[in-house]
């Protein structure tokens, strides 16, 4: 989809550099004259929030670093000076917590979008499979950056995720006892999960590099799913995908904000203003929201070898997706079972985030009654996540009957198939005439 | 000779060839061998390893009280068990447990996890020290990290009376043993020495 090269440098020092760096050249290419599909929906912006994110967590945190003491003796009340003392210190710490949760709220809308535009099919697998890295590496990070404060939350934290490491036959011990640095999560660990901490925003902002050139060399995907096939299907990215993707920036911002001055600790666990004591486990330990529903499928194997496994295979299914659906249909806006499968798809994985977040032997409100508990919910759900991408996805590519689909994107546009204001469920796209 | 082929003709390896692969060669592994110290670095340091010894005064225990102690940078529990307890771990059978090993480090590896093989029974007893049985046989120390994800169990709670990890939901009894959960283990005992009749030194 990237074509020739339309820029052309104006002046004598543009040309100059040009001929030498041709980066406003590339720019130009990826950020201006970049053909894009015409009929992007809002769900496609979070690519643009989450750049916004990532340079948010960057700047804050190198501030934040200037002020926090990385030991075990001081990194809590360093917290707290730079809540209390350091010049807006209070403000720049809640940007950087309330920031985690809501990198992690523009991811998932990001890869729900993938999942329901058939996005990761083909030609772009390895577009797909960079975006998983990074969420990968996202995760390490946020669980990184959780462990500094050194409060209750973080300390627990730190032991219980490290500790799933002892699970592997052979190695666990040794390879736990090289995480900490030592025979617990001390000093040691405390100060190299700061190191890494610091790294890995970096080698996001590298992998970045890669998921948008990636993304450039067959184009973007779109909400029909329908390959890009003439220059009436598409417009150049500016002005009309900056100026949306702008809109969603501002207003995804008025939400962070809305958390950082209103309720910066709301996403966040009371416990962690208590600070770490080894001896003293809190009563109740659960891992920040976005993690949930990983802990949830932990927890629902009665096995802690096997609930490792499977906690990891729950990420690990994603970077093999590609080639798990069979169907030859990209967007479920044309799959009139596969958006079914999508729906309770979604409403596992918030499931799974509720089961994670209470106690096993709770009982889930009203089904309570007939004696399931939080344990048995996350058990259910657990298989029907696996199952999703196991067994549904590749069998509804034989069995799923796909409906119309236009000819063309332009075609789906000036047929009333409207830009879509609102989510894929409002999508008023399955029946688009011929 | 070119350096493109071997004059001789044919795909015959050539001398540059050989040169080629056993330079690359040496590079790789010199670049392995410079890796290694970049990965043991993180591995516990000369300081961390030097072991430690924790002291325990036992006069100031009473029967049926519980303190944690740290030893090697690990919580551990000290408890002075009522004879209630000891007899409720003595009459639990091994083979109904979980876990049939003792883990304790002053034994075989192999012992069986009776509950005399758990309890202070087991320590050594230095020189000229006289300590009664009775006292041997109350007193558990145990390893403070849960065997599953390595969680304090709360003390006095759970199925059995005596510990319940808040984190997973695992029940151990009175000898430390697991008896329900998902963790694997019993919770192991360290190495254990009575340097007088009121002092236990672990390590």
């Amino acid at each position: 989809m990237s074509g020739p090269s339309t820029y052309e440098p104006k002046t004598a020092f543009t040309r100059w550099l040009d001929s030498r760096l041709p980066i406003v050249r590339l720019g130009w290419d990826s950020f201006v004259d970049f053909p894009t599909p015409r009929n992007l929906n809002y769900w496609y912006t979070f690519g643009g929030i989450l750049t916004v994110c990532l340079m948010i967590q960057i700047i804050t945190g190198i501030v934040l670093a200037m002020h926090y003491v990385p030991h075990i003796d001081y990194a809590f009340a360093s917290v707290e000076r730079i809540d209390r003392d350091v010049n807006f210190g209070w403000l720049i710490r809640s940007i950087h917590a309330v920031g985690a949760s809501m990198f992690f709220l523009a991811v998932y809308m990001h890869i729900f979008r993938g999942l329901y535009y058939g996005s990761y099919k083909a030609p772009r697998e390895i577009l797909w499979i960079l975006g998983v890295v990074i969420y990968l590496l996202m995760m390490a990070a946020a669980f990184l950056g959780y462990v500094l404060p050194w409060g209750q939350m973080s300390f627990w934290g730190a032991m219980v995720i490290t500790n799933l490491f002892g699970a592997l036959p052979l190695i666990g011990e040794p390879l736990t006892q090289w995480l900490w640095g030592g025979f617990s999560v001390g000093n040691e660990t405390l100060n190299r999960f700061f190191s890494l901490h610091y790294l890995i925003p970096f080698l996001i902002a590298g992998v970045v590099g890669l998921h948008i050139w990636a993304l450039h060399v067959p184009g973007n995907n779109n909400p029909t799913g329908i390959s890009v096939k003439t220059k009436a299907d598409t417009l150049p990215f500016h002005p009309y995908y900056t100026v949306k993707d702008g809109f969603a920036i501002v207003v995804f911002l008025i939400i962070f904000a809305g958390f950082v001055f209103y309720a910066p600790d709301v996403l966040g666990h009371a416990d962690n203003y208590i600070e770490a004591d080894p001896m003293v486990t809190p009563a109740m330990i659960v891992p920040e929201w976005y993690l949930l529903p990983f802990y949830a499928i932990l927890r629902a194997v009665p096995d802690k070898l096997g609930g490792v496994i499977l906690m990891f295979a729950a990420i690990g299914v994603l970077f093999i997706l590609p080639w798990l659906d069979t169907s030859k249909v990209r967007s479920m806006r044309y799959r009139p079972m596969a958006r079914w499968f999508f729906a309770f798809f979604v409403v596992a994985c918030l499931g799974l985030g509720w089961a994670g977040a209470e106690l096993p032997d709770t009982k889930v409100p009203v089904l309570g009654a007939l004696g399931v508990d939080f344990l048995l919910m996350g058990r259910v759900l657990t298989v029907y996540y696996f199952a999703y991408f196991l067994v549904i996805m590749p069998l509804l590519g034989f069995i799923e009957k796909p409906t119309a689909r236009p000819a063309s994107i332009e075609e789906a546009v000036l047929n009333g198939d409207k830009p879509a204001k609102a989510g894929p469920g409002a999508a008023p796209a399955a029946q688009p005439a011929e | 000779m070119t350096d493109e082929k071997n004059p001789n003709g044919g795909g015959e390896a050539t001398r540059r060839d050989f040169i080629h692969i056993a330079a690359g060669s040496m590079a790789a592994i010199g670049g392995a061998a410079v890796l290694w110290p970049f990965i043991d670095q993180m591995n516990p340091a000369a300081d961390t390893l030097a072991l430690g010894t924790t002291d325990i005064a036992l006069g100031e225990l009473t029967e049926g009280q519980e303190i944690t102690v740290m030893f090697r940078s690990m919580p551990h529990f000290v408890r002075m068990r009522s004879p209630g307890e000891v007899e409720a771990a003595r009459e639990t059978a091994v083979s109904s447990l979980p876990d049939r090993l003792a883990r304790n480090r002053n034994l075989d590896e192999s012992a069986p996890a009776t509950d005399e093989n758990r309890s202070a029974m087991t320590a050594a007893v230095s020189e000229g020290v006289e300590i009664e049985d009775a006292l041997r046989q109350a007193l558990l120390v145990t390893s403070a990290s849960c065997t599953h994800l390595g969680c304090v169990p709360t003390e006095g709670a759970g199925d059995y009376g005596a510990w319940f990890c808040p984190c997973h939901g695992s029940h151990y009894d009175t000898s430390g043993r697991i008896r329900r959960g998902p963790a694997p283990e019993n919770l192991p005992i360290p190495p254990m020495t009575f340097i007088s009749a009121t002092t236990l030194r672990l390590g």
